[in-house]
């Protein structure tokens, strides 16, 4: 049920998630946000199974914010990314796992260029263009293939971005409720709309 | 009066002070003098070895006062050698556990912090003596370019344009002061303000951020020439290509090299002491590098 995708473009990411939150056949929400905004130029959405989604998401934001403050830098996303898959790698050989998959969306400053990475819960780490994760990703994954150009503006980024939404919204045997949708960019996180007229 | 608060470090004496940090700066003073100057695309660190004997087996030992901390940080030590040794290695593990954490090069604050959080733990619990070593921090990260670091035994460091630790600081810090320009660059002296901006009216800057080292250092030497016997030398760089950071720490060769061309070498009719100088061994060290190209 669970359905995140993220894409990179010339000087942004944008990363979205899916806003249902559900219990076995009972959809208990449908406007949750299945991110955190770690730091200034860094979000991150998670899926997984519920409780340790939660946990894990708030852990790596409060040490990430913890970094910013004793160092007054915030850390690259690369950075981020590396210490996120350390977590989750040690994690794996301990007596409960996280099971938690994540999309790191952000932006470098330093060499102002988008950045993402895609992280499952064994620790894999991947840098990628466009990326996906949950029942999302069988469907988006070849029309990102299809469609994704390097160096996209962002209005360019949103109509591939409701190209996918479209895909998932018609062959996902689950409504998924709405989208949730950030952009990071040179300026910071910010919220913003997938389509007009919606929530 | 002192005798009875000073045998431990973890109290003060009536007057408020630490005389176990204030022993171990006098330590200090009595060391080898290490020199840094920060320049617009480098850092430069200038030592003077205590150490010299014709027995000395240079070709396989590591330096005495300047050592490399990881690929983005060179540093320069004063004071007690097997306590330097110590925080060395304790720095170079901190880098690597920084860069195991966060795939990263530390960034060169972060460093200093790191050793100065051990430096400071001595002069508080345990009743351990403190560290009897200052460090001068040579480095770059991506967040704040190139840096240069002071640290004391207290614990304490600031970060600084130019400064200098060991013997004669006093005067290498005044004559420092006198010579600095802002925007020197390691090879190049600092370009000439235009007409009516600060700096306009002074003298104009005459020497590199290394010239002037390596100045500095020959008038606070004990000695009246300076060799690579004596001294040793460092930079820190970023590679044109990579754009990586690029320490180097310099060999005899090399130094000897350095000195001929700012003529504060010993005259070149005398013997040098290991021959290293000759004209062929010159030419053939470094394989052809040119030393101001990074």
């Amino acid at each position: 049920m669970e359905s995140s995708f993220a894409i990179t473009g010339k000087d942004y990411t944008l990363i979205v998630s899916d806003t249902s939150a559900a219990h076995s056949i009972v959809r208990m929400k449908d406007d949750e946000d299945k991110m955190r905004v770690l730091s200034p130029h860094l979000v991150m959405a998670y899926n997984g199974e519920p409780g340790d989604t939660v946990q894990f998401a708030e852990y790596v934001q409060r040490n990430l914010r913890l970094y910013g403050i004793r160092n007054n830098v915030e850390l690259r996303p690369a950075a981020a990314a590396a210490w996120t898959r350390r977590e989750l790698a040690d994690s794996l050989r301990s007596r409960s796992p996280y099971q938690v998959n994540l999309l790191l969306a952000g932006f470098d400053v330093p060499s102002s260029r988008p950045a993402l990475y895609w992280i499952d819960y064994l620790g894999t780490l991947a840098s990628v263009p466009y990326a996906a994760h949950g029942y999302a990703s069988f469907f988006v994954t070849s029309t990102l293939d299809r469609y994704h150009t390097p160096g996209a503006s962002l209005e360019e980024g949103l109509e591939l971005a409701r190209r996918c939404a479209d895909e998932v919204e018609k062959r996902l045997i689950v409504s998924g409720g709405g989208w949730k949708v950030r952009v990071v960019d040179r300026e910071g996180a910010r919220e913003i709309k997938l389509r007009e007229g919606q929530a | 009066m002192a005798r009875r608060y000073d045998s431990r470090t973890t109290i003060f004496s009536p007057e408020g002070r630490l005389y176990q940090i204030e022993y171990a700066m006098e330590a200090i003073s009595h060391a080898g003098t290490v020199i840094g100057i920060l320049a617009k695309d480098g850092v430069v660190l200038a030592a003077e070895k205590r150490v010299t004997s014709k027995l000395l087996d240079r070709a396989e030992a590591s330096g005495e006062k300047i050592f490399t901390l990881n690929s983005n940080v060179v540093a320069g030590v004063a004071g007690i050698t097997a306590d330097a040794n110590s925080l060395v290695n304790y720095a170079r593990m901190a880098a690597q556990r920084h860069l195991f954490s966060f795939d990263e090069d530390i960034p060169v604050e972060q460093l200093a912090q790191k050793l100065c959080d051990l430096k400071q733990g001595y002069t508080q619990y345990g009743g351990l003596r403190p560290f009897g070593v200052s460090l001068l921090y040579a480095g770059h990260d991506p967040h704040h370019g190139f840096q240069l670091y002071h640290s004391d035994p207290s614990g304490n460091y600031s970060g600084w344009k130019a400064t200098c630790i060991g013997a004669n600081n006093g005067t290498a810090q005044s004559l420092l002061k006198q010579d600095y320009k802002d925007g020197m660059g390691l090879w190049e002296p600092a370009p000439k303000p235009a007409e009516g901006e600060p700096g306009a009216e002074g003298e104009p800057s005459k020497y590199g951020a290394v010239e002037l080292a390596a100045r500095v250092l020959s008038k606070t030497l004990d000695a009246t020439t300076l060799d690579s016997e004596k001294v040793e030398f460092a930079i820190i760089t970023l590679d044109r290509k990579t754009d990586l950071p690029k320490p180097r720490i310099f060999k005899p060769e090399e130094i000897d090299r350095l000195l001929a061309k700012y003529e504060l070498g010993k005259p070149s009719d005398e013997t040098p002491g290991t021959g290293t100088a000759t004209p062929a061994a010159v030419a053939a060290g470094s394989q052809g590098e040119r030393m101001d190209v990074s």
